[in-house]
């Protein structure tokens, strides 16, 4: 047994240590938020929190989060960038087919945790190694924008 | 009478389109399906417009081939076209229908009654009477006449929220994430190519190392079945040690290809020989190119003994049906092929296959739900790609510097190979089950219905042409319809071809355009992406820095795009910015038009820069992000984008405007940076470096 803490509960996993963190979500805790997009940390698709750092799921062997805190675009809402995020992704549109969004999304709240006010180019920079095929970038990049707006303001 | 759209004569009744037995809510059924490009949004908002309801009230539904009327596929741009067009009569039909319903209950002239978001009110007032207590009252069999005039369109032209997304993000939603009991995850080991042979599989290595997981072989078709999904992934990762292909290179007998199609426009050899005139002779090319969706595709399947459900994100699930049941044997009624959400797709990609795929293994393991998840490097590599293509252009400049003669000749390999085309089965599977089920005849797609190879190819402009498109199918490659066809390579070259002309006049390339464009709303986007960029009469760069200009009317019926690209050339093209012109009639959905013709952009400056499938002994080798590189949010271009908007003017997708523009403006705007042409898509690193080298 292998656990950790997800989106603020404990989780347990019985599953193989050497096993992607991916696996354990989707296949073990049902959790479908996080996405395999290519399996080899090329496209960002899975990307999640640990302990607050964007790191790939599927590669991230499951040992490396025992006793960690992950967190998955399942939990967005129940945070405040999560729940910016949502509303300015809605606002602008923001993601056509919604494959490469919630690996986006979670690095997007890494780098608003640590860059509240970031300019639009850091914001592509930041999600370099995440590929979007629908070319959603522009409106993904106004969403992101939007919501570093918005917290900014609910800050003050 | 109007003339009905196409699927309301397959599909007459009121009651196929929209029921209402959910009190407060109306289903809506459409034959065209999500992909990504947020139409059910679309749709939702046409029928809500039609019955005068909020649009939270439209639920549309998944299409599914047991339930939903057959609109054919959901391709091109046109799925709001015609599926638009259908549920805008069937919902104005459907008010109407429950407003006499509502006359007659309370006894009252016609006149009198009205309704208000589906309630019921009688000269203004209420009545406790809704769409819902009515809907008992109607025939719902009744056809579709299309002589009831829609309601006033309140909600067109505006953007909601696209009621599918957020869900996907922070949950479930997608094919991929579909959880039947009891089911298998599936891995298909696919043959290395379509010619490939299994010659063996060590299934006591399999056992020894993966107890977990069983294989299913049927002649050329393998697949890998077990309860945990990483564990068969595991398994096969490590297929090279327990199978052994005969990779069937030379083994290819290209099928039969239709006839060339000529296409003729004023009387083309006219100037050829006039003194003083110049010739011009160009060829201009474009290789495979990969669908490459973020999610790999995905199917979900069950056979209960009697009948075969199939879960997957096809464009065309009714014809997906026909051929399913081709390959297994069984009548079509037994096969039941539902939608559900795929990740973007932009053509003919893996969709299909996967069901298959699916659908063989449940049709062997009765009453066993199964999964096929497809790996990132059969998504890139075994699913159709988008056709390779050339087009050689021999034109004349009379002495006056305008083009007299226009001979165009295009080679292609087929952009048409879906399910059921020519009368055959097209799905790779198919071909592992048995060789014979390969295709024996490739043709193209009537130039009426928009053609294949043929898109585009006539040019939009009024000197006199002749036009050649042959097809090729000296490749085994299996290639089919990607994201505007051949209007790509087409418009490229032509609009390549008309700067390499203007030059020749010493023209300016846009005015030189306008000078042999009558079309007065090519004009209009053309002159309008002029002035948004601050077109500059001669100021079109060198010294690395560029700017080109191009323009097309796709399928030469749909809408109007102009660009205008800004590059910077060095060692590689960094496209810096695009403006985009945009005619395409009445929107519907701006944010949606918005978001089709940008990200059609930004995918047509990944395929321009970057993009090649490469091919090796007639075979795909295995790929991955690396080896097919994308465009990355660092590269991204600026992108400015107007619609020239007329209500009046029906509407056009927009999504498969920008595919040949936005090359041909990039083409056209390195050509000025070097003062040098590249004339084969991609304008790579590798391609740039062995031309300059090559000076
Ligand atoms: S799935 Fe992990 S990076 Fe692509
Ligand atoms: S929105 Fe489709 S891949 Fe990004």
């Amino acid at each position: 047994m292998i656990s950790f803490t997800l989106n603020g509960k404990t989780v347990q996993v019985d599953r193989s240590g050497d096993d992607p963190l991916l696996y354990a979500l989707r296949s073990d805790l049902g959790r479908m938020a996080t996405r395999f997009g290519c399996g080899q940390e090329q496209c960002g698709a899975c990307v999640v929190l640990v302990s607050g750092t964007p790191r790939y799921s599927c590669t991230l062997p499951l040992s490396d989060v025992e006793d960690a805190t992950v967190a998955t675009a399942d939990g967005l809402a129940d945070n405040r960038i999560g729940t910016a995020l949502i509303h300015a992704f809605e606002a602008e549109n923001a993601g056509q087919c919604g494959f490469c969004l919630s690996g986006i999304l979670m690095r997007a709240t890494a780098l608003l945790t640590e860059h509240p006010a970031p300019t639009d180019d850091q914001i592509a920079e930041a999600l370099d190694d995440h590929l979007c095929r629908c070319g959603a970038h522009p409106g993904i990049i106004k969403g992101i924008s939007r919501a570093a707006r918005t917290l900014s303001e609910g800050a003050r | 009478m109007t003339d009905l759209p196409m699927s309301l004569k397959t599909s007459p009744a009121m009651g196929q389109w929209m029921s209402f037995e959910q009190q407060g809510f109306v289903t809506l059924r459409t034959g065209k399906v999500e992909l990504g490009q947020g139409i059910l949004t679309a749709l939702a908002q046409i029928a809500a417009d039609g019955l005068g309801t909020d649009l939270g009230r439209i639920l549309p539904q998944s299409a599914d081939t047991d339930l939903s009327p057959n609109e054919g596929m959901t391709v091109g741009s046109l799925s709001v076209e015609v599926s638009g067009g259908s549920i805008r009569l069937a919902a104005a039909q459907a008010r109407a229908a429950l407003l006499r319903a509502a006359a007659q209950r309370l006894d009252v002239p016609l006149d009198r009654v009205s309704s208000e978001d589906g309630t019921i009110l009688k000269d203004g007032e209420p009545t406790g009477l809704t769409f819902w207590s009515l809907s008992g009252d109607v025939d719902w069999s009744l056809p579709v006449t299309g002589d009831v005039a829609g309601a006033p369109n309140s909600l067109v032209g505006s953007s909601p929220p696209r009621i599918d997304l957020a869900a996907k993000y922070t949950g479930g939603g997608f094919i991929h994430d579909m959880v039947i009991d009891g089911m298998q995850h599936v891995r298909i080991l696919r043959q290395p190519s379509r010619l490939a042979r299994l010659v063996a599989v060590d299934e006591a290595f399999l056992t020894r190392r993966h107890p977990a997981v069983s294989v299913y072989r049927k002649a050329d078709f393998l697949a890998l079945i077990g309860a945990d999904e990483y564990a068969v992934e595991k398994a096969m990762s490590e297929a090279d040690r327990f199978v052994t292909w005969d990779n069937g290179t030379g083994r290819w007998t290209p099928p039969e290809t239709a006839e060339p199609e000529v296409f003729v426009q004023g009387d083309a050899t006219a100037g050829a020989a006039e003194a003083g005139s110049k010739t011009f002779v160009a060829r201009y090319s474009r290789p495979n190119i990969a669908h490459g969706s973020i999610g790999p595709s995905c199917a979900l399947a069950v056979y209960d003994g009697d009948r075969l459900t199939v879960w997957c994100h096809s464009q065309g699930i009714f014809e997906l049906r026909a051929e399913i049941a081709r390959c297994l044997s069984l009548e079509t009624s037994q096969v039941r092929v539902i939608h559900a959400h795929g990740a973007g797709c932009y053509g003919h990609n893996g969709a299909d296959d996967v069901g298959l795929d699916a659908a063989i293994v449940a049709f062997a393991h009765q009453g066993q739900p199964v999964r096929v998840q497809w790996s990132r490097s059969d998504e890139l590599g075994r699913g159709p790609v988008g056709a390779a293509m050339s087009a050689r252009i021999e034109a004349t400049l009379s002495a006056e510097g305008r083009i007299s003669s226009w001979n165009m000749e295009v080679s292609s390999a087929s952009h048409l190979q879906r399910p059921g085309a020519n009368g055959y089965i097209n799905l790779t599977s198919a071909e592992a089950l048995d060789p014979d089920n390969a295709p024996k005849l490739i043709a193209d797609l009537p130039a009426m219905r928009g053609g294949g190879a043929s898109r585009n190819s006539v040019a939009n402009y009024d000197f006199p042409q002749h036009v050649t498109v042959s097809l090729d199918a000296s490749s085994p490659v299996r290639t089919s319809s990607l994201r505007s066809l051949a209007a790509n390579l087409n418009v490229f070259a032509i609009e390549s071809a008309m700067d390499e002309l203007a030059d020749l006049a010493g023209a300016d390339p846009l005015a030189f355009r306008l000078d042999h464009l009558s079309d007065p709303r090519a004009r209009a986007v053309l002159t309008e992406v002029a002035d948004l960029a601050g077109w500059t009469k001669g100021e079109l760069g060198g010294d690395g820095e560029g700017r080109g200009i191009a323009v097309a009317r796709y399928k030469n019926k749909g809408c109007w795009l102009a660009a205008v690209a800004d590059v910077e050339v060095d060692e590689t093209v960094r496209v810096k910015r695009l403006w985009l012109v945009c005619d395409a009639g009445l929107l519907i959905n701006p944010a949606g038009a918005l978001s089709q013709i940008e990200g059609g952009a930004i995918q047509t400056t990944s395929w321009t820069l970057k993009e090649a499938v490469p091919v090796e002994d007639g075979q795909i080798p295995a790929l991955d992000w690396e080896s097919y590189p994308i465009l990355r949010f660092s590269e991204l271009p600026r992108i400015e984008t107007r619609f020239i908007v007329n209500p009046e003017n029906p509407p056009l997708g927009a999504g498969e405007a920008t595919q040949g523009p936005v090359a041909a403006a990039i083409g056209n705007a390195v050509a000025r940076a070097l003062g040098q042409r590249m004339r084969d898509l991609p304008l790579s690193r590798d391609r740039l470096m062995a031309m300059l080298l090559s000076d």
